[in-house]
């Protein structure tokens, strides 16, 4: 972190790269496993379950019945191998057959991860705006705003989302009639869903936020900034968002991974498409190759996004590049 | 030039001002009775009560005190940027003739940076750190409607070369961090005088700069006052005063106690604070005589060693860099500091003073050389044998806060620093004995770190230094954040207990004023060599050393019988 010695020789970055990469790749492969092995560790017989489930009853199976899926399954073989097996599958994106569906994991996923996505980076953009909008004009401006700026922050952090979304659509869906209310996957239906997810997080990146904007804003150079002429509202936007933004981005990474596995709630209140309706009937009924894609698919996310801070950390604070994080 | 400079933002008043007076034209600022209060919970707290000046072309006026003292808020109040619920009011406030009390926010927008320029100390906080300083430099042009973006790109080159930046088209576009000190500092100035203001407003300008530097933007300031501008420069620093001001104003809690021209004020002072402060200034003609007015002890204590106490030969050590090189930051230094004398060693930032600090008191490992304490093997030894020796170096940093737990009071931190073989019934005896030797009463043991003042505070680090009764205390830049009153209470209560206990120092300071005050001999360092060494005349008097002569030739000559 320190801020004068950057190392910007071709071989520190390459070497920079590459390491982060690898860590990826890490902590990909490390999901990989916990997730494989948390499947095999549940009670019971695994063939017997798949059978259940497929039958939508719980009887005793013969041992002919079971031997034929261990062997489709190929169940039958070492723990070990099949580790393996499911591991380079997965490298390929490949991650096996639904028990109940009959189809391909990744085309389950496939087919329902877009509206997800769309949903989660809406959500985000959204917060964004409420947050800087919010901050920079409640941050610094005294005890009294700084007091009702902070209780909006907490509040806004602290409101369930369940809760939230059912407000929103009474409101604006059932009351006002300014939304449909099942939501479907056009714009309109988008708005109430991607608010419900951005109010709370809003919340969240403000608190954030607003102790580093009042830090910078004593900082002499909002002096010097001042005194070459520039205005209120220029330094708060020009200087000091800048410098109190770094937070929130770090918690933006948590975010997207968050977002996309919390989207369960406000997916079933407005009866959206997405990965988090596909989720919750699959852990219901224990298909447990879709709970495995969607947990690591999330943990991609997860690894994607901290890329993405770090890209990002870099960009608004050019005096981290390079330097040993 | 200096007339086209000028006359571009006079505005038409000024220049019937410059016609209707007969001799002298009118001051560009007259402040009268300006007082500034903060409310608190009290009330109105009044900090500024009552300044008054004028301020004519070409002059420099001095605004001279300690922390405290309500100077930068002044400096502040003059362009209309006390803060939040201050209280401004005065008799008058005018800028070329105008009534700057009633400006509208939008107004003091269109007057700052363009008839006001503002500098700060520290460029590296003082100019945005995310930014380009081409781009700062710019936003001053920017925000008065100056030019387009091609032409306020030449005109940021122009403004750098003509303070002093070599290859401005490279420094525009480097941050504060990528700059030397000097560097930024100028790319500041320029950012400040970027629509050539006819007044300029330097907030303590040199302060934390390496006196090279500070030497530079002192030749800037003054170039600015010969090409015509107005000056009002806010300083603790009476050497860096003298060097610039026409009039000064000595300000102490809000008040001004006496205010004259330079010369009378620096040369026969009459307040009797004025004398207080210009006595405090430390300097090689100030050596072995009291700053602060204190009585000090006749050498009495026999040295509390021997011979030579600390001996360093050939110390060396390398540091590795984030690209994985390496870079030496102390290459083959070596001194004796014989018992009972203080070695000054003087460098600017990076010089690897510091480290050498390190090395001596055996807390970073060497990469060559030896250190030996009290003629015994120091740094060539294990940690676990060194420990027996410890008590015997001491060391007090230039803050103390960093280095106290903030839970503990007083006397818990005086008692952690007792040997661990003291007698029980002896500690909180010998507890009360080092706070009267550094001169505090013994209600100070209650207290917490955080409600000392500054001074108290590094009284308290030079008790728990001398707890373990050592022969070496190591000051690493201890004075330096000091006001410099306090700094010269502190200096002399240094020399009161090297006399009476016989304590040899290893005194690290940029501030060449400190180390000629104290020093028996001294070390002069750059990029991790020892340049010259030599008693305190040679050295100031007569370097040797080209690097010498510059640090001596950048030194503000600050002698006040030599001014009346």
């Amino acid at each position: 972190m320190t801020p004068t010695s950057p190392s910007s020789t071709p071989r520190a970055i390459a070497l920079q790269v590459l390491h982060k990469l690898g860590t990826a790749l890490s902590v990909l492969i490390g999901a990989v496993t916990v997730a494989f092995f948390a499947q095999t560790a549940l009670p019971g017989n695994r063939a017997t379950a798949i059978l259940n489930i497929r039958a939508g009853q719980a009887v005793q199976r013969t041992p002919e019945e079971l031997a034929q899926i261990n062997q489709q399954y190929g169940l039958e073989r070492p723990l070990v191998v099949q580790y393996l097996d499911y591991l380079v599958g997965a490298l390929r994106g490949d991650f096996g057959h639904s028990y109940q569906q009959y189809r391909p994991v990744a085309e389950i996923i496939g087919e329902q991860l877009g509206a997800t996505v769309v949903l989660a980076l809406t959500a985000i953009v959204i917060a964004w705006i409420l947050m800087v909008v919010w901050v920079t004009l409640t941050a610094g401006r005294g005890p009294r705003v700084g007091a009702i700026g902070s209780l909006v922050d907490v509040t806004a952090a602290a409101l369930p989302a369940y809760w939230l979304g059912i407000i929103l659509l009474l409101v604006f869906a059932l009351g006002l009639r300014l939304f449909p209310v099942i939501g479907g996957t056009g714009p309109a239906g988008l708005v109430l869903p991607a608010l419900t997810l951005a109010i709370p997080l809003a919340g969240f990146l403000a608190q954030a936020t607003r102790t580093e904007f009042e830090r910078a804003l004593d900082q002499p150079f909002v002096i010097s900034a001042r005194m070459r002429g520039q205005g209120d509202l220029g330094v708060r936007l020009g200087h000091v968002l800048r410098h109190a933004i770094l937070p929130a981005i770090t918690l933006t990474g948590w975010a997207l991974g968050a977002t996309l596995s919390g989207a369960v709630v406000v997916e079933s209140i407005f009866s959206r498409p997405g990965i988090g309706q596909v989720l919750v009937t699959a852990v219901n009924s224990q298909d447990l190759p879709i709970v495995v894609g969607i947990v690591v698919l999330i943990s991609a996310f997860y690894v994607l996004a901290n890329l993405l801070v770090d890209i990002a950390y870099t960009i608004v604070d050019p005096r981290l590049k390079g330097a040993a994080s | 030039m200096t007339v086209m400079e000028t006359s571009t933002t006079l505005d038409e008043l000024d220049v019937l001002d410059i016609v209707d007076a007969e001799s002298r034209p009118a001051p560009r600022l007259r402040v009268e009775n300006l007082r500034v209060a903060f409310p608190n919970r009290a009330g109105p707290h009044q900090v500024v009560g009552g300044v008054s000046f004028d301020l004519a072309r070409g002059e420099c006026v001095a605004i001279v005190g300690e922390s405290g003292s309500g100077k930068s808020v002044t400096a502040r109040s003059l362009v209309g940027l006390t803060g939040r619920d201050a209280v401004v009011e005065a008799d008058r406030l005018e800028l070329h003739g105008r009534d700057t009390r009633t400006l509208s926010p939008r107004q003091w927008r269109h007057l700052r940076g363009k008839e006001v320029g503002f500098i700060l100390q520290d460029a590296l906080v003082s100019l945005d750190p995310l930014r380009a300083v081409g781009v700062e430099i710019s936003e001053a042009l920017r925000l008065h409607g100056w030019g387009n973006r091609a032409s306020r790109a030449t005109r940021v080159l122009e403004l750098l070369t003509r303070v002093g930046v070599p290859l401005p088209g490279l420094r525009a576009r480097q941050r504060p961090d990528q700059l030397s000190g000097g560097l930024r500092q100028r790319a500041l100035i320029a950012s400040a005088i970027a629509l050539d203001p006819d007044v300029v407003i330097a907030d303590e300008p040199t302060t934390a700069l390496d006196v090279t530097v500070q030497a530079q933007v002192l030749d800037q300031l003054e170039a600015m006052k010969e090409r015509g501008a107005s000056v009002i420069l806010i300083s603790h620093d009476l050497a860096v005063v003298a060097r610039l001001a026409d009039h000064i104003l000595v300000m102490r809690d809000g008040e001004v106690l006496e205010q004259g021209p330079a010369a009378q004020v620096l040369g026969a002072p009459r307040h009797e604070y004025t004398r207080t402060l210009i006595a405090a200034v430390p300097s090689d003609r100030t050596r072995g005589t009291s700053l602060s007015g204190v009585a000090l002890p006749e050498q009495i204590a026999a040295p509390a060693a021997r011979g030579t106490v600390l001996e360093a030969r050939g110390l060396v050590k390398r540091f590795l860099t984030p690209d994985g090189l390496s870079t030496v930051a102390v290459d083959d230094v070596s001194f004796d500091l014989v018992a009972g004398e203080t070695l000054g060693i003087v460098g600017e930032s990076g010089s690897g003073k510091s480290t050498t600090a390190r090395l001596a008191l055996a807390l970073s490992e060497l990469d060559g050389g030896e250190v030996r304490l009290l003629g015994q093997p120091w740094s060539a030894i294990p940690e676990r044998k060194r420990r027996r020796l410890r008590r015997r170096i001491s060391v007090v940093y230039q803050d103390p806060l960093s280095s106290f737990d903030p839970r503990w009071t007083v006397e818990r931190i005086l008692l952690d620093a007792l040997p661990a073989d003291t007698a029980r019934a002896a500690r909180l005896p010998r507890v009360r004995e080092l706070l009267a030797q550094v001169g505090l009463g013994e209600e100070a043991l209650s207290r917490f770190p955080l409600t000392l003042s500054g001074g108290q505070r590094q009284r308290v680090a030079i008790a728990r230094a001398l707890a373990p009764r050592p022969a070496v205390i190591v000051l690493d830049e201890a004075v330096s954040a000091l006001d410099v009153t306090i700094q010269a209470q502190i200096l002399d209560l240094l020399v009161a207990l090297q006399r009476s206990e016989g304590l040899s120092y290893l005194f690290i300071s940029h501030d060449l004023g400190v180390i000629s005050h104290l020093s028996d001999r001294v070390l002069v360092m750059k990029d991790g060599v020892v340049v010259e060494s030599g008693p305190p005349d040679d050295i100031f008097l007569r370097p040797r050393h080209p690097y010498t002569q510059e640090l001596v030739a950048s030194i503000p000559d600050f002698d006040p019988k030599g001014i009346s």
